[in-house]
């Protein structure tokens, strides 16, 4: 019988070998991927447990921070002013992970950049409990609380993006409708389940942020393309273009008519400067077609409209002028319809560009990233990216949106500042002659040393239908944020 | 194991200190105490490990559990020196190690778990306490087993009895109305007794393995002999094989019908080896490995429980939020431990549902690491190994099949475990031997230790004092007798 018993005892060790072996693929080979798989909620209990650093504003007043709690999480996540900087924070949940800087910035605020490693090796031999570092963005609190005010008082749905034309810091960022991401963060589950379902089920669309992850046509806020492509090629304020009423594109039966059918000029030329204040579709529409699309998207990338990897560090979507594959195309391209689509913060960066004297300073978010005792570990110093044009065409294009302001109708004017801007009315939809357009406003000020350039989107009309223009409905807005921006001199 | 001394292992005992009364082989116990006292250390020092990484306030208590344990162990190593004084000294260090490692990680998970609120809407109720009380419940057990068999071999004129019993143990659960009798996740093998329930399938077991060894033992020769060829097996007549394939299929039967597919293919596997090791014959494994092939398929066509398994086992992410659910948590929970481990007290068991009974040598990988879980496997390995020792070294026959088989039986339940939380194999719901929170588990396995510890008293104790020989002088002292020369 002791044969079979050894042979019994070889296979008993075999089956413990094997148990070793599949123990070693387990935890040694396969380690990391089990690890790090997204339905492993270990990690993420960790970083729950450790203290994340805060997301503080670029005067120093908190964005998120954490609030001790005697749970298992140990640590909840606190928005103050939720809403009103939820574009930029984003939210940060158990159950739906992160967005916005929380999300960008992850590997920071939970302590596992390598930038703290000098941090994580003192905590560990002064034994003091691991904190993640915090995010200065560049958000001034003055602006963006006034950005959203002008959206939010009114119910309307839309954007305001401002950015410093000099240095490319992201002023504002709001979006309307708006959510708390007090309630993403809860503990309770249940809260974060049912606030994720309504904010799926709302219509408004509220988690959306629209400033960089929509694109909506730019109407004629776009004609500040055109014209920067048309003085490159030597164009000048005061250069004839046309001024009929109605234009026929060609090969076709479809008209494209200036606002109201009325003449631009004396109806048959008009200058550059008054197409350019009037917003006459027919001038642009016959300049995009004589400059051609290649040009035409070659001056938008040099704004930076096109640029497919973005990150500001939250991802941006990119911004096109589609195909413009026929000439009819080109035309209704060049007053900012057909297939072409930016986003609020795109249109901002195009008009930071014109006032920063044609420079495009790369947009950012982030000012500062500070260890957890407060110490700077590294900044965001200024970015030039490209010179989209020359700082004397910068300037004839700021005088023509002078000029332009001077045209448009909108209340909150301010006095003693100068303001150089261009509106939009975008159509859009299937049926365009009877949906609502969107109203746009891009701006800078004041003109002559401009400190904020804005972008201003108010979706479908905003609270005056189909009546609306950039003038009446989106320009206040952007008025309200650049006097907050001044006004604190 | 120290310096080499006369009749240790390994040692060739000359046999002029077998034969003589006057020097007996060493017992070991002295040994096995301080291994004792060593787990008992062992022991103390993660429930300190498991109390500092869940920062409780560390006191004087834990020394004083640790101390309570050390006196429990003492006691038994007390009976084990007086009823079965050549017993094996590695063996129940082994277990003493692998309970109170248990109780740590059961107390552990129960600091996890404190105040969660179950699905069926009760509070967790903390499983450590009990498990104390069923440790200290199964070492009596375990001394009164030692003191009543004195001798293994008593246990092969009840074989049929025990067979008998084995078979009514296990059905019992099957045939009892659900007031007495409630499934718990599908498996119909508890009997509920109000304050505490016991799983008489777990008792089954031994009793079945005390028939198989006893009947494969009284008809070993006729197996060998009498019968017939049929495709180069020499198959055993009808008469012989019966009792034992009716045995066989009956157990397996009630326990898949139970829905207890770890137990059956336990079971399954031991009366193959108690077969293969009593006839000598490897055509029998292969016979057995084929039928449980075929066993598999069917019962993987037939139900839809086994399927689940299986595809749980195939891939886990095919449904990560429910059906793979556990596997997933455990696989995750020992990648995440990686080869060090988390530190005991420093993982998230509460992740892993179930994780103080089946799941719990996951929770031993993810806090102690590969190397943790390897640790444990390789105390089960020398505990088997000795076991499989002795019963290679007892001299009779029953007490080798019996030996042999519980010695399997232990290991074959590991790697069923373990292999299924690993996902080696597909995960079938067995207990960890001694680890698992649960008293029938704990009392049968420890019954499971007491017949072991009895075989190798017998395998390691000198021959029973041998006769007292006729007292003769060496030949060379003998008178010389003269004998007359024939003529």
């Amino acid at each position: 019988m002791n044969k079979p018993l050894r042979r019994i005892g070889i296979a008993m060790m075999a089956m413990i070998l094997l148990l070793m072996g599949n123990a070693t693929y387990v935890q040694v080979i396969k380690a990391d991927d089990y690890r790090k798989n997204p339905h492993n909620s270990r990690v993420l209990l960790d970083t729950y447990s450790r203290e994340r650093g805060s997301i503080i504003a670029s005067d120093g007043s908190p964005l998120a921070g954490v609030q001790a709690t005697d749970d298992r999480l140990k640590f909840l996540r606190t928005y103050a002013n939720g809403p009103v900087y939820a574009p930029v924070t984003g939210y940060f949940s158990l159950l739906y992970g992160a967005t916005g800087i929380e999300r960008a910035e992850d590997d920071l605020l939970n302590g596992s950049d390598d930038r703290l490693i000098t941090q994580r090796v003192s905590d560990l031999i002064t034994g003091r409990d691991p904190k993640g570092g915090s995010v200065q963005v560049t958000i001034d609190p003055r602006v963006q609380q006034a950005a959203f005010n002008a959206l939010s008082e009114r119910g309307l749905t839309g954007s305001v993006v401002a950015i410093r034309p000099s240095t490319g810091e992201i002023l504002a960022m709001a979006s309307t409708p708006s959510f708390d991401p007090n309630q993403l963060a809860s503990h309770d589950t249940d809260v974060q389940q049912e606030t994720w379902a309504a904010l799926n089920n709302d219509d408004g669309q509220p988690a959306l942020n629209r400033s960089v992850a929509q694109i909506y046509p730019p109407g004629s806020t776009f004609k500040l393309v055109v014209a920067a492509a048309a003085l490159e090629e030597g164009a000048n304020k005061e250069t004839q273009v046309d001024g009929r009423p109605v234009i026929t594109l060609p090969g076709t039966q479809t008209t494209l008519p200036n606002f109201n059918d009325s003449n631009c000029g004396d109806g048959q030329k008009a200058t550059l400067q008054e197409a350019l204040a009037k917003s006459c579709n027919t001038a642009f529409a016959v300049l995009a077609d004589q400059l051609g699309p290649d040009k035409l998207r070659a001056k938008a990338a040099q704004f930076g409209i096109g640029q497919e990897d973005l990150t500001i560090p939250l991802p941006v979507e990119p911004s096109t002028l589609g195909p413009m594959a026929d000439r009819p195309s080109v035309y209704q391209s060049g007053i900012g319809q057909r297939d072409v689509r930016v986003t609020p913060l795109a249109n901002a960066v195009m008009a930071a560009t014109i006032a920063n004297g044609g420079t495009r300073m790369q947009p950012h978010l982030v000012q500062k990233v500070l260890a957890p005792d407060l110490q700077v570990i590294d900044e965001t110093d200024p970015e030039e990216v490209e010179e989209a044009m020359s700082p004397e065409q910068a300037r004839m294009l700021r005088e023509m949106m002078v000029a332009s302001e001077g045209n448009t109708a909108g209340g909150g004017k301010l006095s003693g500042v100068t303001i150089a801007s261009k509106t939009g009315t975008a159509e859009h939809g299937e049926d365009v002659g009877s949906t609502k357009p969107h109203a746009w406003y891009v701006a800078f000020a004041p003109a002559e040393k401009p400190e904020i350039a804005v972008a201003v989107i108010v979706e479908n009309g905003g609270d005056v239908g189909q009546a609306a223009t950039g003038g009446r409905v989106a320009a206040p807005i952007g008025r309200a944020v650049i006097g907050a921006a001044l006004g604190g001199r | 194991m120290g310096s080499p001394v006369p009749g240790a292992e390994g040692t060739p005992v000359s046999p002029a200190s077998s034969t003589s009364p006057g020097l007996r082989p060493p017992t070991k116990r002295s040994t096995e105490l301080f291994m004792l006292a060593f787990s008992a250390v062992l022991v103390t020092l993660a429930l300190i490990l498991v109390e500092a990484n869940q920062e409780k306030e560390l006191s004087l208590r834990i020394v004083w559990y640790g101390l309570a344990y050390l006196a429990l162990l003492s006691i038994t190593h007390l009976a084990v020196r007086a009823w079965a004084p050549y017993a094996d000294p590695v063996m129940l260090p082994c277990v003493a190690l692998l309970n109170g490692l248990g109780l740590v990680v059961i107390h552990r998970i129960d600091l996890a778990m404190e105040g969660v609120v179950m699905p069926d809407g009760s509070v967790w109720s903390p499983a450590a306490p009990k498990q104390v009380l069923w440790t200290a419940i199964a070492l009596v057990l375990f001394i009164v087993a030692l003191k009543v068999l004195s001798d293994h071999r008593t246990l092969a004129r009840y074989g049929y009895t025990s067979g008998l019993l084995g078979l009514v143990a296990l059905m019992l659960p099957g045939v009892l109305p659900s007031f007495i009798a409630p499934p718990i996740n599908g498996a119909k093998i508890w009997l509920n007794f109000g304050a505490f329930s016991i799983q008489p399938g777990e008792f089954a077991k031994i009793l079945l393995m005390v028939f198989f060894a006893a009947f494969l033992v009284s008809k070993r020769d006729l197996f060998t002999t009498a019968g017939r060829r049929v495709l180069g097996l020499d198959l055993p007549r009808a008469r012989d094989l019966g009792p034992l394939i009716a045995a066989w299929a009956v157990g397996v039967s009630i326990m898949v019908l139970q829905r207890d597919l770890g137990s059956s293919l336990l079971f399954f596997g031991i009366v193959l080896v108690l077969l293969y090791v009593a006839t000598e014959r490897a055509a029998w494994v292969v016979l057995g490995v084929g039928m449980f092939c075929a066993g598999a398929v069917v019962a993987w066509r037939l139900f839809g429980h086994v399927q689940i398994r299986v595809q749980n086992w195939l891939d886990p992410f095919a449904d990560p939020d429910d059906a793979g659910y556990q596997i997933l948590q455990s696989l995750f929970g020992l990648g995440t431990g990686g080869l060090f481990g988390a530190g005991l007290g420093s993982g998230r068991p509460d992740e892993i549902p179930e994780a103080n009974t089946d799941f719990i040598t996951a929770v031993i990988g993810e806090e102690l690491g590969f190397v943790g879980l390897a640790a444990v496997l390789l105390i089960y390995a020398v505990f088997a190994l000795r076991g499989l020792r002795n019963a290679l070294a007892v001299r009779d026959t029953f007490g080798k099949l019996l030996g042999g088989g519980l010695a399997f039986a232990l290991c074959f339940q590991v790697f069923i475990v373990v292999g299924g939380v690993t996902k080696l194999i597909p995960m079938t719901g067995i207990t960890a031997p001694f680890l698992s929170y649960g008293g029938s588990s704990l009392l049968a396995n420890y019954i499971l230790v007491a017949l072991l510890l009895r075989i190798s008293d017998a395998a390691r104790a000198p021959k029973s004092a041998p006769k007292p020989r006729p007292q003769q002088p060496a030949i060379a002292d003998q008178f010389t007798v003269m004998v007359e020369r024939p003529k």
